[in-house]
């Protein structure tokens, strides 16, 4: 193919998606390009051991390592501090579906309650009004389940879900139950799985083998399932899969002129593009400018304000597990199904800055379960082991809670000096530490996940309190976005302040966290940025 | 059948297939010698032993699951074992002079061998093989019948529909346990 496309997209998941659809479908020509593989539906398989216990849908530590560090002075080591999805559909393969919309307080909250000292907590340049119309249009697209209405907390919206709630698990009747008792209000969980048929694709049929598998069924609306063939179908939508972009090109001019990728066989490849647009995830999108470094761009693409890989904001709260006296079986259908976000919002009176949700979900798999999940007082090996197995997995759940992470300057994506991946990249080095007031919000919360499960008349409860940092798969906040070009990365609309035609996409925008769950938000401004870019290239202004 | 209801259908049967029909299950050992096979497996008979009417590691196919462990996805857990072997041999003459080997003691100096290293990396590798033999994927030559999946009440299905437990069984709705 001689012909160049007028974008490039890095990426196929919960942005890239968006990107690929809205543009081929706007008529302009697109290439996709992705890291990982081009899995369909007969390639998922219920196996815990590949896909649960060694992350087989997320980068591979072996030949991409990452490195960690907790404070700048100490030398990262190889450490799999986060994760990401690694194939076509990107993080929306595996992910959990737990769909949520920002609050309005989200997007100002910085004005609410006044500034953070040593943090870069700030407002975001947008509105939720700005990115409710894209809120509703993701949901149409790919298909959300929910109940509008249902929590009191919600966001206006200007339409329903449209599919219905998915059937509630046993774990979602005790959450609920025991939230009622504390005066809470649980709702059904929206999550982007078919509670029934939509679109050509089938309803849920509760498998239970959900979160960190793909979907033999395309009842998971990943963009694997929806909106990657949606934009094959046009036509204009070039997908390269196992394409590993290395580089994004400048001329002199500070212009890009299109990106260098390994192929499958690594072999080094330029392809020419009006526009690169990168939805490659909040660790790989700042790396990925990190390593087009060039004479105008010394510290890398877009970077000559510094602020590239920086305020990187991290999943920060933990599980507790409840026993009960019947059997849940929460191992069948999806992983939550019920949520109340009472604590959403800050709260001055409670000394810190910080708030949280919680979800009732299920804990983990049976393998897993054995291997961690038992209370720590029961026996690990020997007939007791195996009696508490039998008792304890079919008759627990577990309260999940999501609260605030602070935007700091010291949490950084940087390249690392030593590591390399197996294509002779410098590994990306992850430097976090908790905000003091992000551990206090994250132990406030455990408190209350444990409460909820109490209320609902749990016999026995047991988790470890956050102390230190632990995995995270929401990657958020590197390259924020800003009207300020000295204090942001990008413009309103994801523009690159430094770069007129480069476009970054993803949960590197993000200025505050939120309580996580970032896909729909992440998707909800693909889907503005796509607008904007639409019209833009039709006015010649890219 | 419109084409909708025909793909779902289709596909249903196309993952039910992959998700429970294993490989047949080995019956002869291609890595591990049949000694070491035995002496490991009564080690993983220690950690999930079986009982009249419950079976456990061994039934489950914990020898054949290491077996194909060391020889596939899990290769560099050789040397680990080589060596944990080893100095569990040595333990052993301490503890019990006169024994010859791990498989032939009783289930109470396994209890207490395992019980002497039960804080090492050695026993964790153990613990992890025997527990993944016993509750993970039969594709890996473990987890026989779903029998591990069977004792902690799981069943091996594709499709489920509401309810899915107790609570949420209308017919406890009324029943505030």
């Amino acid at each position: 193919m001689t012909r160049h496309p007028d974008f490039i997209i890095i990426g196929s998941g919960a942005a890239g998606g968006v990107m690929a659809k809205e543009l081929a479908t706007a008529g302009f020509d697109v290439t996709v390009l992705e890291q990982g593989p081009f899995l369909k539906e007969n390639d998922f398989t219920h196996d815990e051991i590949h896909y649960v216990l060694r992350q087989g849908l997320t980068n591979d530590p072996k030949s991409q390592p990452v490195t960690y560090r907790r404070h700048h002075s100490e030398t990262a080591t190889p450490f799999k501090a986060i994760a990401y999805g690694r194939q076509v559909g990107g993080g929306t393969v595996h992910f959990a579906g737990n769909y949520w919309r920002f609050h309005e307080s989200d997007f100002i909250e910085r004005s609410l309650y006044g500034a953070i000292p040593g943090t870069a907590f700030a407002d975001w340049p947008i509105t939720y009004a700005d990115l409710e119309p894209f809120y509703t249009k993701a949901e149409r697209d790919i298909g959300v389940s929910g109940l509008a209405g249902a929590n009191p907390f919600d966001p206006p919206r200007s339409a329903p879900y449209p599919l219905p709630p998915m059937p509630p698990k046993s774990s979602g009747i005790l959450f609920e139950r025991g939230a009622r008792k504390l005066g809470l209000h649980p709702y059904p969980a929206p999550v982007s799985i078919l509670s029934q048929p939509y679109q050509g694709r089938g309803a849920c049929t509760h498998c239970g083998f959900c979160q960190w598998f793909g979907c033999e069924m395309r009842a998971k609306s990943s963009s694997l399932a929806t909106l990657i063939p949606a934009a094959l179908k046009t036509g204009r939508c070039r997908l390269l899969p196992n394409s590993y972009v290395r580089r994004i090109q400048t001329d002199s001019s500070g212009r890009v002129t299109g990106v260098v990728y390994f192929n499958a066989r690594r072999k080094e490849v330029f392809l020419r593009a009006k526009a690169v647009i990168v939805c490659a995830n909040g660790v790989e999108t700042p790396r990925l400018l990190l390593l087009s470094k060039s004479n105008r761009f010394p510290h890398g693409l877009a970077n000559n304000n510094g602020w590239v890989g920086k305020c990187l904001m991290w999943d920060n709260s933990a599980g507790v597990w409840g026993l009960f006296e019947h059997p849940l079986n929460d191992y069948k259908s999806i992983r939550a199904t019920r949520v109340v976000q009472d604590f959403y919002n800050a709260d001055p009176k409670r000394g810190f800055y910080g708030g949280g949700a919680i979800d009732a979900r299920f804990g983990s798999f049976p393998a897993a379960f054995a291997l961690s999940g038992l209370p720590p007082s029961t026996p690990r090996w020997g007939a007791d082991f195996k009696r508490a197995l039998a008792h304890y997995f079919p008759r627990v759940m577990m309260a999940g809670g999501h609260s605030t992470s602070l935007p700091l300057e010291s949490n950084t994506v940087t390249l690392d000096p030593t590591t390399k991946d197996a294509w002779g990249l410098p590994a990306p080095r992850i430097t976090f530490d908790f905000h003091p007031d992000d551990l206090k919000t994250a132990r406030w919360l455990f408190q209350k996940q444990i409460e909820i499960l109490q209320a609902a008349g749990a016999t026995q409860t047991w988790g470890n309190p956050p102390d230190k940092p632990g995995l995270s798969v929401h990657l958020i906040g590197t390259c924020r976005m800003g009207h300020d070009p000295r204090t942001s990365t990008v413009n309103p609309f994801h523009r690159a302040h430094e770069v007129p035609n480069l476009f970054l996409i993803d949960g590197s925008s993000f200025v505050t966290s939120a309580r996580q769950q970032p896909t729909a938000t992440i998707q909800a401004l693909a889907y503005r940025a796509a607008h904007f870019i639409t019209q833009s290239a039709r006015r010649g202004e890219i | 059948m419109d084409s909708t209801r025909r793909q779902w259908a289709l596909s249903t049967f196309a993952a039910f297939q992959h998700a429970s029909h294993p490989a047949a299950p080995p019956t002869t050992l291609r890595y591990l010698s049949p000694a070491t096979a035995a002496d490991l497996e009564a080690l993983a008979s220690t950690i999930i032993p079986s009982e009249p009417d419950s079976p456990g590691a061994v039934e489950a196919g914990f020898r054949f699951f290491l077996d194909h462990a060391l020889l596939s996805w899990d290769q560099d857990k050789r040397q680990p074992y080589t060596q944990g072997l080893a100095h569990l041999n040595q333990l052993r003459l301490q503890l019990f002079p006169n024994s010859t080997f791990i498989a032939d003691l009783s289930p109470q100096q396994r209890t207490q061998l395992l019980t002497a290293i039960d804080r090492s990396p050695f026993f964790e590798l153990l613990r992890t093989h025997t527990i993944l033999s016993f509750l993970g994927p039969p594709s890996y030559h473990g987890n026989r019948d779903y029998l591990g999946y069977r004792h902690i009440h799981v069943e091996p299905a594709m499709i489920f529909s509401p309810p899915f437990g107790y609570y949420d069984d209308p017919a406890n709705n009324n029943n505030p346990k």
